[in-house]
């Protein structure tokens, strides 16, 4: 039952095959069986089966959805009133929201089933999960490996079959870069189509909710019922709801995809390449045209998300100041020591690391040379990402320079770390969508993924392309051996 | 050698909405603390704005009346910094572009008369919270039901040259948003509070190093602080020293100014666009339709007053020093003679505002209507009652004892204004006084007077008097 998709396990439940809490009981045992991926951070059974309960009801009485009883676990990003919500982070250790986020309640009100919630880097600020004050997150492909990051926990519990589907969420390349080196399926929609409330905020203008499974069909299905405009998040986008799954099963003949020259530079190692490259070969079997595009100013994207993120993190994290929530240090003098005993405490040298730099590119003097100038060549990557959807209908390359690297490679060097997201975060600066699918394995047999992206609004075509190279190829059915039991 | 003294003004005003600029909660006052307090505006995690548009059309009002521009686009930025009551570590104001800019106030200067200030700009923020640093034992209690209150900075170019016209401009300003309806004014509940740049030159030299008065929330401390800082800041100069740019608070007590922090201790406040909020965007659609709904404004009204009931300006800018005034005078005025809306305006500024006052009443709690009030200067106007009696039926009018003509009728306080039983009268009281009457026809003025006393008397109040000083002439021969 576990290797089932999520559309399979929908159709199950409604066909009364299995309840809704007989599936919550079976991924609970897995959650508890695969402990030492440390995916999980806060799993509650007497939680998750109140709600399995909820979902047999509704579907005894007829009114389910697709999604209702089919288990789902949480990014510790959002907030949630049941679990305890903690980023990641010593500052919110046993934090309890008195709200769920918009994502968690829309989800709920579709049924699923809250299995718990899952490690991510602290705040979502890292690559390879390594940032999280609860310890790391084991790539179950191969636990000297780093399942990748910022969503580490939501990749890991996906590949090991220890949930079904996990929210995550994607500031620079947090869905994508993780899902590749976990060997998974993973989209962030447009800026603006997942509701970013109760979303604990990173970067709040690159921060967007996204999705992790086994398949672009699973995906599809769950944005159904996820994304949507909020009225309670400003930035969200005020359109109509649509069916992601509308465009599955449309061909890709004809479809004219785009590969980035820049994508394929110095630093891609062979592995990686070649299964992309076999991958795209695939897409042309299938009647698709490869075509060469560029996007010349892509390679700016790391330092320009290392101005912008920053800068908004420093402000985001401000309200953490052990006043109101949170930690706050045992000892200490004056309200301003306070202030700073519970916050030096209270994080983790990523989060501390990201606030200096932001405060500095903030700061008098230095705003006009570091945050205007970035946000004018934000500007220019997303208009060449526009130039570049003139000439085709997709972009496709890789997601990762490598395989996920072993634990401690690049922990002590926090620029080539960053370097992890060369490949993503030019589409997050942009705000396009986004995706990374299974396309087979490199070194040490660890997998590889293929970047998909779309320009704005059209993940249902995303989600089709990825579709239909999934209906041929079987790299995201996989299961880490480690995962068979 | 004189000084010459410059002020700009930057004035709070919490704009009248129901609920929080980026919240749901409440604004109302005086609640228990933090039980208005959302959690948006306890900041917890996962929590955004989301822009009240009442705040933003009350600041499209606020332009409109002082002939601003309103951007179509404004940015609201994050101000940077720590402090308890401030539960994000940043509050959202506007920094760059603000909703308005320009635009000017007209006062009247004692010393240089009618003269309009110009305003730099106006823009929309959020109130911090409040820190209680008393009954706490050592610790500091955070009340979080103002955090997130609407508020429109109001800045002024520094063109004003003394405490008296900084008085002033404050008064027009506050009356202004009292008449266009965005902020009850009520300035010791805080909703209108402002902050003096006050600096002093030699006339002709560059500007004076400034410093900033924090805070001051009545006009009376407004005068008081000022008039210091400008003595404080001249002896200083006068005395060799230099003035060092600094934020200085005014304690009503000692009414001395001290220094709160100097400019090198200055926040660096971070200011950058908030990306949790899209810009502001006005459209035309809206602007007219503020527009459409804007009231007439107070220059317009008092000039509407001095061309329809030939209101003298003095009368005319008191009787619209407020829009509930104005009403009230309007609905008393309305299609009647002038001089029955002079008799109204002369009563409203007169017996009726020393009544209130000495009630603490606004016009609004007013026991006489304007209705009411009108069918008291009718009788006035056509002779019924003398002012003396309409003295007496305005107490008890006060009173809740009905109309002017039922208290007339029942207090049987008409006027006599029939010739002839006034010459009744005038006959028997100057057979009764053949003294004075010889000291009249001898020349004596005063024993007229005398005589006219006696006439009102007699008529125990009720004769004309204009009557009764004609008819008792005329008898006198």
């Amino acid at each position: 039952m576990f290797e089932k998709s999520v559309a399979d396990l929908g159709r199950a439940l409604a066909a009364k095959q299995v309840s809704a809490v007989e599936l919550a009981k079976l991924y609970l045992e897995r959650i508890e069986r695969h402990k030492q991926l440390n995916a999980f951070l806060d799993v509650r059974p007497d939680v998750t089966l109140a709600q399995a309960r909820d979902a047999d009801a509704r579907i005894a009485r007829g009114d389910a959805t697709p999604l209702t009883g089919v288990p789902v676990a949480h990014k510790d990003i959002f907030v949630t009133r049941d679990f305890a919500s903690t980023a990641s982070s010593r500052m919110l250790k046993g934090y309890m929201s008195p709200f769920d986020a918009t994502v968690v309640e829309k989800l709920g009100l579709a049924g699923m089933v809250t299995l718990g919630k899952l490690n991510c880097d602290e705040f979502a600020m890292g690559s390879s999960n390594e940032n999280s004050y609860y310890g790391n997150v084991l790539n179950p492909w191969d636990k000297t490996a780093v399942p990748g990051g910022s969503s580490g926990g939501s990749a890991a519990a996906v590949a090991a079959r220890i949930a079904p589907a996990a929210t995550a969420t994607d500031t620079g390349g947090s869905i994508r870069e993780p899902a590749a080196f976990s060997g998974i399926t993973g989209i962030k929609p447009t800026y603006g189509r997942a509701s970013r409330w109760g979303m604990i905020a990173f970067a709040s203008s690159l921060d967007q909710a996204g999705i992790m499974t086994a398949s672009a069909e699973d995906a599809a299905l769950i944005f159904n019922g996820m994304l949507g405009f909020d009225p309670k998040d400003s930035t969200s986008v005020d359109r109509a709801g649509e069916d992601y799954t509308r465009s599955l099963n449309h061909s890709v003949k004809g479809l004219r995809i785009g590969v980035p020259k820049e994508f394929f530079g110095e630093g891609l190692q062979p592995d990686v390449e070649k299964a992309v490259r076999e991958a795209l070969a695939e897409y042309v079997r299938q009647g698709a045209v490869l075509v060469d595009i560029s996007l010349p100013n892509a390679a700016l994207g790391i330092p320009v998300y290392y101005v912008i993120a920053p800068a908004e993190c420093s402000s985001n994290l401000s309200r953490f100041d052990g006043v109101r929530y949170g930690h706050r240090a045992a000892h200490y003098g004056d309200l301003d020591d306070m202030i700073k005993k519970s916050r030096a405490e209270g994080f983790g040298p990523e989060p501390r690391r990201r606030i200096l730099i932001g405060a500095y590119v903030l700061s008098h003097g230095y705003y006009d040379a570091y945050y205007i100038q970035a946000q004018k060549v934000r500007r220019i990557i997303a208009d060449e990402f526009q130039q570049a959807f003139r000439q085709c209908d997709i972009i496709a390359g890789p997601v990762t320079t490598s395989v996920a690297f072993g634990f401690g490679e690049k922990a002590a060097d926090p620029v080539a770390m960053y370097l992890s997201d060369l490949y993503t975060i030019p589409g997050s600066l942009a705000g396009i969508p986004g995706m990374s699918i299974p396309c087979g394995f490199g070194a040490k047999n660890r997998p590889v993924g293929l970047q998909l992206m779309s320009n704005y609004f059209e993940e249902a075509k995303l989600l089709g392309v990825a579709h239909q190279y999934q209906q041929a190829t079987d790299w995201h059915m996989r299961l880490p051996p480690g995962a068979k039991s | 050698m004189n000084w010459e003294v410059v002020i700009g003004l930057e004035t709070h005003a919490q704009l009248s909405t129901q609920s929080k600029i980026f919240s749901g909660a409440s604004t109302a006052f005086g609640a228990a603390p933090n039980t208005q307090a959302s959690v948006i505006d306890v900041a917890l995690p996962g929590s955004l704005p989301v822009l009240n548009k009442g705040a933003v059309e009350r600041a499209i009002r606020f332009g409109l009346a002082i002939g601003a521009t309103i951007n179509r686009r404004s940015i609201f930025a994050r101000k940077n910094y720590f402090y308890p009551d401030l539960p994000k570590g940043y509050q959202i104001s506007q920094f760059e572009i603000p909703v308005v800019q320009g635009g000017k106030i007209a006062i009247v200067s004692p010393t240089r008369g009618e003269i309009a200030i110009q305003l730099t700009r106006a823009h929309l923020e959020e109130d911090a919270g409040k820190s209680l640093h008393e009954d706490f034992h050592g610790m500091s209690g955070i009340d979080l039901n103002r955090a997130g209150t609407p508020l429109l900075e109001i800045v002024s170019e520094p063109e004003m040259s003394s405490a008296d016209e900084a008085v002033a401009y404050a008064k027009a300003l506050h009356s202004l948003v009292r008449w266009i309806d965005i902020c009850d004014g009520n300035m010791q509940e805080g909703s209108f509070r402002c902050d003096a740049n006050v600096s002093v030159r030699r006339p002709g030299a560059p500007l004076g190093t400034r410093r900033e008065i924090k805070n001051l929330n009545s006009f009376r401390f407004l005068q008081q602080a000022i008039e210091y800082e400008i003595k404080w800041q001249i002896e200083t100069l006068e005395d060799g020293g230099k003035i060092q740019q600094a934020t200085v608070l005014f304690d009503p007590d000692s009414g001395q100014t001290r220094v709160m922090r100097l400019k090198e201790d200055a926040h660096d406040y971070r200011y950058f666009p908030d990306p949790d909020l899209l810009p502001l965007e006005l459209s035309d659609e809206w602007l007219e339709e503020v527009q459409a709904h804007m009231p007439l404004l107070q220059e317009e009204v008092s000039g509407k007053f001095m061309n329809e009931y030939d209101l003298t300006p003095y009368q005319a800018r008191t009787l619209t020093s407020s829009r509930e005034l104005a009403e009230y005078f309007e609905s008393a005025a309305r299609d009647s003679d002038s001089k029955v809306a002079q008799l109204c305006a002369n009563w409203i500024s007169g017996n009726l505002s020393a009544q209130l006052n000495e009630e603490d009443l606004d016009i609004s709690q007013s026991r006489i209507s304007a209705v009411q009030l009108r069918g008291l200067a009718e009788r006035i106007a056509d002779g019924t009652i003398s002012g003396k009696m309409a003295k007496e039926v305005f107490d008890v009018m006060w009173a809740g004892e009905g109309s002017a003509d039922e208290i007339i009728e029942r207090k049987g306080l008409k006027q006599i204004s029939d010739a002839g039983a006034i010459g009744k009268i005038v006959d028997t009281v100057i057979a009764a006084n053949a003294q004075q009457v010889a000291d009249y026809k001898a020349g004596k003025e005063k024993a007229f007077n005398s005589l006219v006393g006696q006439v009102m008397k007699a008529s125990q109040g009720k004769a004309n008097p204009g009557q009764v000083n004609e008819i008792l002439k005329k008898k006198l021969g």
